[in-house]
């Protein structure tokens, strides 16, 4: 599963912002949050453990979830990469348009 | 936020991107300028990578085509079509790169530009791919490696793709 088509749930996304302000939960919180039936919630969490989003733990009788570090930072570095490469195509855009004001104010 | 930060949009899910960044030059200017073939080598391509206009005909239906080169000789080419060229609000075109393993590839590009007040301009470019597929791949296929240095910064991220509920 890829972590773009994981992404692209609100449900999923409610889960992953629950996780990142909470750290780790056992899934019985998890459902807790929301409003839809828990085998659906444990259907969402499926997804996103297939897409390394989110890591699992089996500890006693309970399934304890945690964001997945690695995947996230692919994540970032993808948006990083993104804007880096438009801010830098920009910044030099902005160098011809400061000449050629001067230019036309001449 | 500052005035001059570039902001990419790229929704979870769909199959566009959406760049706005801002410019301390009057609309006129930055349409004029970013349609001028001899001014677009100075800031089309990446840094360490020169660009050259093969073709640039700017009008709707005309062809463009530019080669970014590295130091070895290496050749990185790009191509379309304009559209529409409605001065100097709206540039509409085809973009393709010529490097991809199959061709066919091809993104619809959009290009506002906004006045804003002070003689400043708001570029907004929307690029439309043919899949989410093919957008995640193109992003990623640039990717850099190693990146690894902050891991819970989910919230932020979120808000960079922004995610409404």
């Amino acid at each position: 599963m890829d972590m773009f088509v994981a992404l692209a749930d609100p449900t999923r996304r409610n889960i992953l912002e629950l996780l990142a302000t909470s750290g780790e939960l056992p899934a019985t919180a998890i459902y807790q949050n929301f409003p839809i039936s828990p085998p659906a919630v444990s259907q969402h969490l499926k997804v996103l453990r297939e897409a390394r989003l989110v890591e699992m733990e089996k500890r006693a009788q309970q399934h304890v979830y945690r964001l997945n570090p690695e995947t996230l930072s692919e994540f970032e570095a993808w948006v990083k990469h993104m804007q880096q490469r438009w801010e830098e195509r920009f910044a030099a855009l902005d160098i011809v348009l400061e000449r050629e004001k001067k230019k036309g104010d001449a | 936020m500052s005035a001059h930060t570039t902001t990419v949009f790229a929704e979870p899910g769909k199959q566009e991107i959406h760049i706005t960044r801002e410019f301390d030059a009057p609309r006129e200017l930055v349409f004029k300028v970013c349609l001028d073939p001899k001014l677009l080598p100075e800031w089309w391509g990446p840094r360490y990578l020169s660009t050259e206009v093969d073709k640039m005909d700017v009008r709707p239906g005309g062809q463009w085509r530019f080669i970014n080169r590295d130091a070895e000789g290496n050749t990185y080419a790009f191509h379309g079509v304009y559209h529409e060229i409605c001065a100097p609000e709206r540039v509409i075109d085809t973009f393709e790169f010529e490097g991809l393993p199959e061709a066919g590839h091809v993104t619809l590009e959009t290009m506002k530009l906004e006045e804003l007040p002070g003689g400043r301009t708001k570029m907004t470019v929307q690029s439309v791919f043919q899949s989410i597929a093919d957008r995640d791949a193109t992003l990623q296929s640039g990717m850099e490696s190693g990146i690894t240095d902050t891991y819970n910064r989910l919230e932020e991220l979120l808000e960079k793709f922004k995610i409404t509920q």
